[in-house]
């Protein structure tokens, strides 16, 4: 192997603090709560693998889909056990709340929100979007001091996850307890029943799957090892500056 | 050397092996974790949790939402015993359950053996609710009873019951008959009442003719059929397999059914 000596070896870029202890306890905590959740809710959705809008809904009414059981590769247990299913579903979703609750506090306090996640004057510029949308299409990431700051992209879709979905998943759960219904009657008014919030519940949690997806991407294209090693130790290593 | 940002830093076949093994190795992790006893012990202690907060958020009497006549279901789906089919019980139902009778004994001063024209010359609550399955689905329909502080009254409970045992006539195997038990926070909630019609009409075979329990802030499993006997207990490990219920003793179902 020949090195081109045309260049002195560059001095690796520095190693910069990216992400808060708070950010790191909660994103790993919650990715099991939802590897869990999901796998364990599915299982549960095989008992009665049919979906309806409104109040009520059983076999005999008319279901907006239906599906087979999912296989074992997706469900927790691998075998069908609704108990064991609710079992786990229904300890996670404690710890998946309660989590969130915690986080979404600390981040207040540690201005989290509003320094990192927080749109900023000019982020929602339709030109500065479409010019964020071209660069994500051509998979040109930010680097050398502007990856450190999340792109406007990235800071919506953390916005819906932490504000919009995740909650939607806790409240549309809660409304599923009858226990919940008496307690906060309001929970059914939101949804439009049950059923429907047992609907909303299954799509929301097939979008955040979604999220998944694009994450676990966006991660291999920005370079892997350099993003664990950050969301693992809060250090990052700065991507370098481009030439052009 | 460094490598191009723009190489593929791994391959989309590397990528999908790994998900598809991780995720595997995951769920068999997790299934294997559920049988430790102390994991299992945690992963069960959720229950009481989900109680310990759904109940000061309720109000003791919190009621469970009530619908109106044309929002119920078309047809309410029956589940679990469709029939009970023993002899003694299709002996009871060729009677019209004129030979029926409900026990209330336990913990109570006056044990009781009520027939269903007693009940009937009781004071009556009608209420339209849901009827939400453990399974996912849910009916609604309106329900026709005694609320069971009546009948407890009447039988004057003890102090010292803490819980109210449902022995049910079907016949669950073994000549064990199915059966479930709640708190005094829910014997005394007043939509807890032993309803003896549906929709108007007396219950069918398939609702739990003659009298079912319902007990509206919790799942279906809680709500027992075939009624026969309510027993007033102190403590519910000496019955049976002692979880409290059929299906907390056979499956692990959640004895508190709120959730």
């Amino acid at each position: 192997m020949t090195i081109d000596n045309a260049a002195p070896p560059a001095a690796p870029p520095p190693l910069v603090k990216r992400h808060r202890l708070s950010t790191r306890l909660w994103h790993w905590t919650n990715a099991l709560c939802l590897y869990v959740l999901l796998t364990s809710g599915l299982g549960i959705f095989n008992a009665h693998p049919r979906l309806y809008w409104g109040q009520f809904g059983a076999n005999f009414d008319k279901p907006w889909l239906e599906l087979g059981r999912f296989g074992a590769f997706w469900t927790l247990p691998a075998h069908y056990d609704l108990a064991m299913s609710r079992r786990w579903h229904l300890s996670f979703a404690l710890i998946f709340a309660f989590a969130l609750l915690a986080y979404m506090l600390w981040s207040l306090f540690n201005r989290h929100i509003p320094r990192d996640l927080a749109f900023r004057k000019g982020d929602l510029a339709p030109r500065h979007i479409w010019r964020d949308i071209r660069d994500h299409a051509r998979l040109r990431f930010p680097a050398g001091q502007a990856a450190l700051r999340y792109n406007v992209l990235q800071k919506a879709s953390y916005i819906g996850v932490i504000f919009v979905l995740l909650p939607l998943m806790i409240l549309t759960g809660l409304t599923m307890s009858p226990g919940m219904d008496a307690a906060w009657p309001w929970l059914l008014d939101l949804f439009g029943g049950r059923q429907s919030a047992r609907s909303i519940h299954f799509i929301a949690a097939w979008l955040l799957v979604a999220f998944f997806l694009v994450h676990i991407l966006m991660v291999l294209l920005a370079g892997p090892v350099s993003e664990l090693r950050a969301m693992i130790t809060g250090w990052y290593r700065l991507p370098p500056e481009r030439d052009a | 050397m460094t490598t191009s940002p723009r190489s593929p830093i791994v391959s989309r076949r590397a990528l999908l092996t790994g998900l598809t093994a991780g995720t595997a190795g995951l769920l068999t992790g997790c299934d294997s974790l559920a049988r430790n006893e102390r994991f299992r012990k945690a992963l069960f202690s959720a229950e009481n949790m989900h109680k310990w907060l759904q109940r000061p958020l309720q109000d003791r009497d919190a009621l469970a939402p009530e619908y109106r006549a044309d929002q119920r279901s078309p047809f309410f789906r029956p589940n679990g015993t469709a029939n009970p089919n023993t002899e003694s019980y299709k002996a009871l139902w060729r009677g019209k359950f004129a030979d029926w009778r409900l026990m209330v004994d336990g913990l109570v001063a006056r044990p009781l053996s009520l027939s269903l024209a007693q009940l009937h010359t009781m004071p009556q609550r009608i209420q339209t609710t849901r009827h939400d399955c453990v399974e996912g689905w849910s009916a609604i329909g309106t329900w026709r009873g005694v609320p069971l502080k009546l009948v407890l009254d009447a039988a004057g409970l003890s102090s010292r019951a803490r819980y109210l045992v449902f022995h049910c006539m079907d016949d669950m195997g073994g000549g064990n008959g199915y059966y479930e038990s709640i708190d005094m926070v829910d014997a005394f909630h007043p939509q807890t009442i032993l309803a003896h019609a549906l929709n108007e009409q007396p219950l069918e075979v398939r609702n739990g003719a003659p009298l079912r329990l319902r007990v509206e802030r919790h799942l279906g499993y809680k709500h027992a059929k075939f009624l026969s006997r309510i027993e007033a207990v102190d403590d519910l490990s000496r019955i049976r397999g002692g979880k409290g219920g059929y299906w907390e003793d056979i499956a692990g179902y959640e004895w508190y059914a709120g959730i």
